[in-house]
């Protein structure tokens, strides 16, 4: 409604329309914008396609990290499973001994599997194992103590721990070994890991922020010009910015859809040298690639970021542009 | 329709660029703005289209005072007023159909109505044949005309013009103004600011004279026979 005139019909809102008519409108007008904007990228390709590297490059980082963490943390995730208890018997301890502690052992509720490892077949293994075969012949005596190894039933560290310290004061029992110290270690590397890929990508991410504002700022410079005749003729600041916001969420959809790709190729090229090794270890590790959840994820990180770059931009370039007038 | 009241304009500096101006344009009046080059026309226009604010006095168009207009707002004033650029300002890299769709695109028209009202406007200017065209391919006065159809496609109730006739020879200056004359047949108020007072002392229409920011002169204009 015109604010001058009360009775002077505005805009397209005046004619006789249905409101579902003017409802569709509104959305031809935006979709408009928003493949006119696709097409001024086109415009200038180079300076389009420079900020998409960035912004591609830039998410590329902290994704690859974010797929390192999840990996490993499935590894740990499996050792957590094989946390095993060492009980070393004391030199003193007849068989008949060691054999009732393993029956009485192997009833036990808590325990999942138990083996025992004499001193001569540890001797044999450590021979094997060390490449110190020859030196070891010269000993006389063996000095490895008898083993039983345990699994217990619960893996958790804490009840692995209550067991080891219930069976230690079994009298054979010299003592009980419980390794979790490295899985704890590991933990808190992973803690570690996750915070600084967090760090990084708070650091790049605002770099990208203000690259994409910069572009931003940089063509609506260049249409200064322009600009000032929309306004001229009528223009609201929301009608001139529109362009410029959707063209923030296509380097925005560009930029994911890069990074995606490039970490889809670093995942497919890195599989190969990870197959490798595992084949070595004999393990059955396949690498976590992304899942589709998280490629929604980052497309819609990198959508949010180039909208939120060109409105920093935008909300405040536009409206300093003032026409000087006829 | 448009009042002055007592309107003074200096720009930062202090340069006094109007001083003490008042008149009126009554609803479908036609006038002639005249005046030495920096007598303020440019500027009196400005303080209608809202670019400049007065540094005192009082604006108003259809007893709104343009005092209460706030920024935000400040785009729906405009779109009531065509206004005819001295130096066209049209959009070089849009065809003269986007040119003179613009103030419609802004209003949310769409096909065929759109384009039915582009042409009409197009039409009235004689430049129907080249809608498809760049405005660097066309002449200077073609490029004036194409913003006149531009300020006029939304039938605005006022018309603003700052030499609109600056660019062209007196015969096509003559159709201009003939198409001055048919949008002020229609009730739509026109102000014409130019420097040529043999074509507005033959159109004897009022003329609001201005010199060094005073209006020296409300009324007709003597008829000087050309050399
Ligand atoms: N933005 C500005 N800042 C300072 N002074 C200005 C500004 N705009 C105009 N002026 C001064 O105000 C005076 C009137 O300018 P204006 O443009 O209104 O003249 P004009 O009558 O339109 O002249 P012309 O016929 O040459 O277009 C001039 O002396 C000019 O120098
Ligand atoms: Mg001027």
């Amino acid at each position: 409604m015109s604010i001058l005139f009360s009775g002077r019909a505005a805009g397209a809102s005046s004619r006789q329309i249905h409101p579902l008519q003017r409802w569709l409108m509104f959305w031809v007008q935006h979709l408009r914008q928003c493949i006119g904007s696709l097409g001024e990228l086109w415009r200038t390709p180079l300076a389009s396609l420079m900020t998409i590297a960035v912004l591609g490059v830039s998410l590329t980082l902290p994704t690859t990290l974010h797929l390192l963490v999840k990996n490993v943390q499935s590894i740990s995730g499996s050792f957590t499973q094989a946390a095993e208890i060492s009980f070393f018997i004391k030199d003193d301890a007849t068989d008949t001994q060691i054999s009732t502690l393993v029956t009485m052992l192997s009833a036990d509720p808590d325990i999942e599997q138990v083996r025992f490892i004499s001193k001569s077949d540890a001797m044999a293994e450590f021979q094997q194992v060390s490449g110190f075969g020859q030196a070891l012949q010269l000993l006389d005596d063996n000095p490895l103590p008898h083993v039983i190894l345990v699994l217990p039933r619960h893996t958790q560290p804490q009840a692995a721990e209550q067991l080891r310290r219930r069976i230690e004061q079994e009298r054979i029992v010299d003592f009980g070994k419980l390794d979790i110290a490295w899985l704890e270690r590991l933990d808190a590397i992973l803690l570690l890991m996750r915070q600084a890929v967090l760090a990084i990508a708070l650091l790049l991410l605002t770099a990208v922020l203000l690259i994409i504002g910069n572009t931003i700022r940089l063509s609506i410079i260049n249409k200064k010009e322009e600009i000032e005749v929309m306004k001229l003729v009528g223009a609201t600041d929301a009608f001139i910015q529109r362009p410029f916001l959707y063209t923030g969420v296509w380097f925005g959809v560009f930029g994911g859809l890069l990074a995606f790709l490039v970490v889809e190729l670093m995942v497919w090229w890195l599989e190969g040298a990870i197959g490798q090794i595992t084949d070595l270890y004999q393990s059955h590790f396949t690498l976590m690639t992304m899942s589709f959840s998280e490629f929604l994820a980052l497309l819609l990180l990198s959508v949010l970021l180039g909208l939120a770059g060109s409105y920093i931009s935008v909300s405040r370039h536009i409206r300093a542009i003032e026409p000087s007038g006829p | 329709m448009l009042t002055f009241d007592q309107v003074s304009k200096s720009y930062p500096g202090g340069f006094i660029a109007l001083d003490r101006i008042s008149f009126e344009l009554a609803k479908g009046e036609m006038a002639f703005l005249t005046g030495h080059s920096g007598a303020g026309k440019s500027t009196l226009l400005k303080l209608i289209s809202l670019i400049e604010r007065p540094t005192s006095g009082r604006v108003l168009i259809n007893n709104v005072d343009l005092k209460r207009i706030r920024r935000s707002q400040v785009p729906y004033i405009r779109r009531d007023i065509g206004i005819i650029f001295q130096n066209h300002r049209l959009l070089m890299e849009h065809t003269v159909f986007d040119n003179v769709a613009l103030p419609l695109v802004i209003e949310g028209f769409t096909g065929k109505e759109m384009v039915k009202r582009v042409h009409a406007a197009l039409d009235k200017v004689g430049l129907l044949d080249k809608v498809r065209c760049l405005p660097e391919t066309l002449s200077g006065g073609e490029q004036q005309r194409v913003g006149i159809a531009r300020a006029v496609v939304n039938k605005p109730p006022l018309l603003l013009a700052d030499e609109p006739t600056g660019n062209l020879d007196p015969e096509l200056s003559k159709d201009i103004m003939r198409v001055f004359e048919a949008f002020n047949q229609v009730g739509v108020s026109v102000l014409i600011a130019t420097h040529d007072h043999s074509l507005v002392a033959r159109m004897r229409y009022r003329t609001l004279t201005l010199k060094q920011g005073k209006m020296i002169n409300d009324g007709l204009l003597q008829y000087e026979e050309p050399l």
